[in-house]
């Protein structure tokens, strides 16, 4: 096949992280005989998708690590109070021996002393959860599969924010399935703990249901319309306000463990059938029998095989590679797909990879900030200081796992354009610590190739300093677009 | 790793921060020994200044008969709403560095005027790496003519004892400081900003080849005010918006304070180096007021607080700026100036015979410019360094010419800048 290395350069950084300083085969010169074959390689990895690493706890584990933190704070602020109440209640009594009392042994400080610079557990968590997937994507060849992660997890988003699990989550929902069924994933994701917490399935109670009669509590219909609206089939469409309502009843019971009275499994999940309310539920037109929990299962069977899902999917696969409007053919082309394979995500990704519409001259999406910031340490060959990268990512507006909304994060042009000059500051700073070890111009050979323009080239030989030379290259159009 | 010397930052380090932060318990100590057997301590600090100074917006040859009508409204005088500073008579100061100006008259500053290294290529790469590595030509070392200094100098049987090297302040250790000779690197907390010299480069490349990027950055930047290419506009403010140039003087300020504080310490290192970008004004240079004034009014505050964290071992102290080349005779088509040859290297510190300027003047009618377009250096920069370092920190001469600045035995030691 002849070398086409501008192909190859597209494929870096439509389909994968970008080319990587100093690499064997995440490079353009590597990858120049078959670009296309060698995105679609990877799909066929062993481990595709997967992070090996037996130092990362399961979720229920990280629940109940961060949980049992918080409780021991609380048990301290609570021996600190008594501890001063007594000693005001001492006072009181006897003005003249308050100091003694003050120097009395102070078993709440001996038990937690606190440390200047130690990392308390959640944000220990979050730092070793972040590290594995921030170096899956900075080691990986071309990095296809895990941008596939990237966009599932962004898909099936849930937020740092309401639940510590959100790392984990993303390993034990999104990767086992990520080149795999598309009801898989469902399952997986909407059964997890995190997304149960998230988006307050945990608490919704059938109010026909044992608990809701005796505590008179009630549904939460949060969970349910987001599996409609946003994870499957898609806003309005094919559901109406009564289907949301019947589907929070069928999955109310689909609960967590809690980690309070639960020390071995707290922060599993749990199908808790006095939650849960009973008899059939109608759902956009078919009646699913009340068999516990089944009913749910059965639903989102339905659900993924649905063909406005395939549509659903479709579309923001091609949003999210391609361009914000794509071309209806490609669409329609991943749509069939999708639907005649039964939603194998990995048939679909083939699709999506061998479309012609997929290699348009024309990079019209914008990398979001989380994979620009991957491509820049990709383009050094250096990965750096992760802490650092989750910090920078968070101010250029995609705080690693803590979406605002559970849309996840936004996937359009127009929501990344307004953080340019962020991006650009971003580019300064870490050019700053850099920039003396290379070469700026061999360094836009390696990164862009052909398809750095002219006035790239130029700006970068006429750079002042080899930081600003770097900086330039970084934010540079061919650089920051996919 | 953290080193402890960021924790120092509001303190001068003390000797254990010194050698912690170093990480190595046997250090190489570069004391200046026969200038501490003349019962001295002097200290000598490096400053880079990236990007091509405009030598004659920074110090304008006022006196100079042709000079008016080479830079017409650009030029610095004496007249008008913002004089240049007075120093010799044909030599005036550019209005942005009033601290420099009162070394100057104290005695404690030298000007030395159309000098430049040997490059002369017009290259912000190999012009830099030339200044930093004290080349004769281009060519790539991977060490400076500071550091390759240190070793001139004789190490001190208290090598472990007093635990002194040299240190560099910044993101990055300049190339002029590294080498062979260990050097502590201290990183402020506080990252440089972009300069509006990148910005203005970034913009500039968007408006030609992505509008959609240019709008959005214009827009981050609430760019109302900024000129498109071509605009001529002295009386703009810098691009940076409300905080833009109060960061870049917050930065100077910050980190050339930082510097003083480790070279005033009683047991902290005697020799460094540091840089600052931004000064490659090719559009709307501003030397008098636009940019370049902000960016001399920063540098000048810097110098101040120089001064003042050096406290008592100010008169043992000389403060070096250096640039890579200077810039064009006359200004271009943008309100700016492009790369040029000889300009201007700004000297400071109480153990210096200031209180001039040093210029074998070479005119600026055209017939006086090298290639008709640049001022010419009838000083090698060499020269002034060599001299420094013999005299200030009695670097063995025979050093400076064998390893320090290979291939300069033509040019001799500057003598006489020393008090």
């Amino acid at each position: 096949m002849a070398l086409d290395p501008r192909k190859a350069a597209l494929a870096l950084h439509r389909f994968g992280f970008g080319p990587k300083l100093g690499s064997t085969s995440g490079s353009i010169a590597a990858i120049a005989s078959d670009p296309q074959g060698a995105v679609l390689a990877e799909l066929e990895a062993p481990k595709a998708g997967q992070i090996v690493n037996p130092n990362l706890p399961t979720s229920a584990a990280e629940a109940r690590t961060v949980f049992d933190f918080f409780y021991a704070r609380q048990a301290q602020m609570a021996l600190e109070r008594r501890r001063r109440e007594a000693a005001q209640a001492a006072a009181a009594e006897n003005p003249g021996a308050t100091n003694a009392m003050a120097m009395e042994d102070k078993p709440a400080e001996a038990a937690q002393p606190a440390q200047p610079n130690q990392v308390l557990p959640p944000r220990k968590i979050f730092l070793d959860e972040a590290g594995a997937r921030i170096r899956a994507a900075a080691n990986a060849d071309i990095g296809f599969v895990e941008r596939l992660v990237w966009f599932w997890s962004n898909h099936f988003c849930v937020s740092a924010d309401d639940t510590a699990m959100a790392g984990a989550y993303e390993r034990e929902a999104i990767r086992p399935h990520v080149l795999g069924r598309f009801a898989d994933m469902l399952q997986a994701a909407e059964g997890h703990p995190a997304m149960l917490e998230y988006l307050d399935n945990a608490q919704s109670i059938g109010p026909s249901s044992d608990e809701g009669i005796v505590r008179n509590r009630g549904l939460n219909e949060n969970l349910a319309r987001e599996i409609l609206e946003l994870h499957t089939v898609g806003v309005r469409t094919v559901y109406t306000q009564a289907d949301v309502t019947n589907f929070a009843k069928v999955i109310t019971g689909w609960t967590v463990l809690p980690a309070r009275d639960n020390p071995e499994h707290g922060g599993e999940f749990v199908f808790n059938s006095r939650m849960h309310e009973p008899g059939d539920q109608t759902l956009i037109g078919k009646t699913y029998p009340g068999d516990g929990v089944q009913q749910g299962r059965s639903v989102l069977a339905d659900l993924a095989r649905h063909p406005a899902t395939a549509r659903h999917i479709a579309t923001k696969l091609a949003r999210h590679f391609i361009a914000d409007e794509p071309p209806s053919a490609l669409i329609d082309r991943l749509t069939f797909r999708f639907f005649e394979s039964e939603g194998d995500l990995k048939e679909v990704a083939k699709a999506l990879v061998t479309a012609p519409e997929a290699w348009a001259a024309e990079r019209a999406k914008i990398k979001r900030p989380g994979e620009w910031l991957v491509a820049t340490r990709r383009a050094i060959g250096r990965l750096g200081n992760i802490p650092a990268m989750a910090n920078q990512q968070a101010q250029l507006g995609e705080p690693l796992w803590r979406p605002a909304a559970p849309k996840g994060f936004s996937d359009d042009n127009a929501a990344w354009l307004g953080g340019l000059k962020l991006r650009l500051q971003a580019a300064n700073a870490f050019a700053q610590a850099v920039a003396g070890d290379f070469e700026p111009r061999e360094l836009v050979d390696v990164t862009l190739g052909p398809l750095a323009t002219e006035e790239t080239r130029l700006a970068v030989a006429r750079a002042e300093s080899k930081v600003q030379a770097l900086t330039l290259m970084l934010v540079a159009p061919e650089f920051q677009r996919r | 790793m953290r080193s402890p010397l960021q924790a120092a930052r509001f303190h001068a380090a003390t000797r254990r921060e010194v050698l912690l932060g170093s990480g190595v318990l046997f250090a190489w100590a570069f004391v200046p020994r026969l200038a501490r057997a003349e019962g001295r301590d002097p200290r000598f600090l490096t400053i880079v200044l990236r990007g091509g100074l405009d030598g004659l917006a920074a110090v304008a040859p006022v006196g100079d008969p042709d000079w008016v009508k080479l830079r017409d409204n650009n030029a610095l005088t004496l007249e008008g709403p913002k004089p240049g500073l007075p120093l010799d008579g044909f030599f005036a100061l550019n209005p942005a560095m009033p601290n420099v100006h009162r070394l100057y008259q104290q005695g404690h500053a030298t000007i030395v005027h159309a000098v430049a290294t040997p490059y002369r290529e017009r290259s912000h790469f190999d012009g830099q790496d030339m200044l930093e590595n004290g080349l004769p030509k281009p060519g790539a070392i991977d060490s400076g003519w500071l550091n390759r200094a240190l070793t001139g100098l004789e190490p001190s049987r208290d090598a472990i004892a007093r635990g002194r090297k040299a240190f560099a302040v910044g993101p990055i250790t300049p190339l002029v400081v590294r080498g062979p000779a260990p050097v502590l690197l201290w990183t402020p907390p506080r990252l440089p900003p972009v300069s509006d010299e990148t910005t203005l480069r970034v913009l500039d490349l968007y408006r030609h080849t992505d509008p959609t990027f240019a709008q959005g950055l214009e827009e981050g930047l609430g760019a109302a005010s900024i000129g498109k290419a071509g605009g001529v506009d002295e009386n703009k403010p810098g691009i940076q918006q409300g905080g833009g140039i109060e960061q870049v003087r917050a930065y100077f300020a910050e980190v050339a304070g930082a510097a003083a504080k480790f070279l005033a310490a009683p047991e902290g290192p005697r020799i460094g180096a540091l840089a600052f970008d931004g000064w490659d004004t090719h559009v709307q240079e501003g030397a008098v007021n636009g940019r370049l004034a902000d960016l001399l009014g920063a540098l000048d505050g810097a110098l101040g607080a120089i001064r003042t964290n050096m406290g008592e071992a100010w008169k043992e102290t000389v403060v070096t700026l250096v640039t890579e080349f200077g810039r064009t005779a006359r200004v271009n088509g943008n309100a700016g100036t492009d790369h040029g040859t000889a300009t201007v290297a700004l000297l400071l510190g109480g153990a210096l015979k200031g209180g001039r300027v040093v210029a074998d003047w070479p005119g600026v009618k055209e017939a006086d410019l090298y290639e008709k377009r640049d001022l010419k250096a009838t000083a090698d920069l060499r020269a002034v360094l060599k001299g420094l370092l013999r005299d200030h920190l009695r670097v063995d001469e025979r050093a400076l010419t064998a390893d320090i600045f290979p291939g300069s035995d033509a040019v001799a030691p500057m003598s006489g800048l020393l008090a």
